[in-house]
């Protein structure tokens, strides 16, 4: 976001006119000196996953490290989150997927807590990355196919042979389910990669807009509204991320479809 | 951060500090972002699936087990509650019924004492009746002797008067004729 | 001249979120009705509805990327 200033620097704005940088905020640089980014590099991007994992670690071990019956404010919000996913997990992929709990606990914790770290002004949107949410979505799609066939052998593959369709329809919808099924990783990461950069971008705009005088007060009202958006949004993202990963995984675990 | 502009030339970023075309496009920067989110997801699984996540199941659990043994001691003290109240109503229910049978002890008491007590009064009141009864009775025969020597003494007196020479006798049985009609 | 012909077919992908903006109305708006004719029901039906969102917001998300890409990256 810093290099925002430099862009008024830029050509354009020397003119004069309205020039917004809405991607700006999402590059990566290095966080110690200079020099290309290499796959160690300590990174800006680096900085806010530890963040996010300082926070996880907060939440979720110091604030119940006291084992307290009657919970302090910190341990319910942590006893809240484990709930909701525990029970997210077995609402929706069954209960022989509970000891998967723990891996979908860490997307949950992960994607939550970057969202909504990546919403402190400044800061480094870490999920607005593709690269991240395709990571994430590729272990999703491996441990759910792996598991699948694990567990299923070759019946797992009934998944895309729907045998309540017509027999002629069959090899149609077996090649849709296919193609579905593969399309499944690319929308599980855009989605959330894209709703956040979204926001992210909208947000920017928006506060291009306050180099107007008379727009400005719009502008931070705006902003203000905006920012309420992305806060549910962060939520929901991480939300609809991990219930999609669930009914992932009970597709693996239950494939009679 | 003035050296910013300066600093990650390359690719995907201008002269100037901005963005060429998307970041998250840009292949320089995508090697990096893929293994710190590795090691990230990494660290954070291992510290909820061994710390985490066994304590905050360990204490709900503990919750749940303090909430089921806290609502059998409240059913417990309930049951010993209702025991309490029954006893409660029985003892009242005796205590009422001591006193009514005290209370009726107590009338049956002051019955005998009141029967008795009119009994002398009656007793009294006719035995005074009877004493006024015999004084009265004797009054009137004291009256019926005086009203005979009174009307003795007149006729004699009247006879005398007339020239007539009264005996006794005669005037006696003419009085008591007289007093008798 | 091509990078205006990009930007006008970014404006055109961006039509996409408008389209996809309709889908997650819709989805909300029959949740909504649904819910409202079976209360007992609805608790049970939230994770359904959040999927739906998600799906028609995503292939909205699409569009908005294609139009990203047609600005930023052509």
């Amino acid at each position: 976001m810093a290099s925002e200033t430099h862009g008024a620097e830029h050509g354009a704005e020397e003119a004069g006119g309205l020039v917004f940088h809405p991607m700006d905020q999402f590059i990566v640089k290095p966080l110690f000196g200079d020099g290309p980014i290499g796959m160690f590099t300590i990174t800006n991007a680096t900085l806010w996953m530890a963040l996010s994992v300082v926070a996880v670690i907060a939440l979720m071990i110091f604030g119940s490290s006291r084992r307290a019956i009657v919970p302090s404010r910190g341990q319910s919000i942590a006893e809240l989150a484990y709930g909701f996913v525990y029970k997210m997990v077995e609402d929706v992929a069954g209960k022989d997927a509970v000891k998967f709990f723990p891996y979908i606990m860490t997307l949950f914790m992960f994607i939550v807590m970057s969202n909504f770290l990546g919403l402190i002004p400044m800061s480094f949107a870490t999920t607005s990355h593709f690269a991240v949410t395709v990571v994430l979505a590729l272990a999703v799609f491996l441990t759910v196919t792996i598991v699948g066939f694990v567990k299923n052998g070759a019946a797992f593959l009934g998944l895309f042979w729907v045998s309540s369709a017509p027999l002629a329809l069959r090899p149609i919808l077996a090649l849709i389910e296919v193609i579905s099924y593969f399309v499944r990783p690319v929308s599980h990461s855009i989605r959330l990669a894209g709703n956040i950069m979204a926001g992210h971008a909208v947000l920017k705009v928006f506060a291009g807009f306050a180099a107007i005088a008379v727009v400005s007060p719009l502008s931070v009202v705006a902003i203000t509204a905006m920012y309420g958006l992305e806060v549910l949004v962060a939520f929901i993202q991480a939300y609809v991320f991990t219930i999609l990963t669930c009914v992932y995984l009970k597709d693996a675990l239950h494939p009679s479809h | 951060m003035a050296t910013d502009s300066a600093t990650s030339v390359g690719k995907c970023v201008d002269a100037f500090g901005s963005s060429i075309g998307m970041p998250q496009l840009c292949p320089d920067w995508v090697g990096n972002q893929i293994f710190w989110v590795v090691v990230t997801v990494i660290v954070i699984f291992f510290v909820l699936s061994r710390i985490a996540l066994p304590r905050i199941a360990s204490v709900l659990a503990e919750r749940q087990g303090t909430i089921t043994n806290d609502i059998a001691a409240a059913e417990e003290l309930k049951a010993k509650a209702v025991e309490a109240e029954g006893a409660y109503n029985k003892a009242l229910a005796d205590a009422r019924a001591e006193a009514q049978r005290i209370a009726a002890e107590a009338k049956a008491d002051i019955q005998v004492t009141l029967d008795a007590a009119i009994a002398k009064a009656d007793a009294q009141i006719a035995a005074k009746a009877a004493e006024s009864e015999k004084a009265i009775s004797e009054i009137r025969a004291g009256a019926l002797e005086s009203v005979k020597a009174v009307a003795t003494d007149t006729a004699n007196e009247i006879v005398n008067a007339l020239g007539g020479k009264a005996d006794a006798k005669t005037i006696g049985s003419a009085i008591e004729t007289r007093m008798k009609g | 001249m091509e990078g205006q012909l990009a930007h006008i077919g970014a404006g055109l992908a961006a039509i996409g979120s408008g389209a996809a903006a309709i889908g997650v109305g819709n989805v909300a708006g029959n949740y909504l009705a649904g819910a409202l004719r079976n209360p007992s029901a609805a608790a049970s039906q939230t994770a359904t509805l959040f999927i739906g969102i998600a799906f028609a917001e995503a292939l909205g998300i699409f569009s908005f990327l294609v139009a990203l890409l047609l600005m930023f990256a052509v």
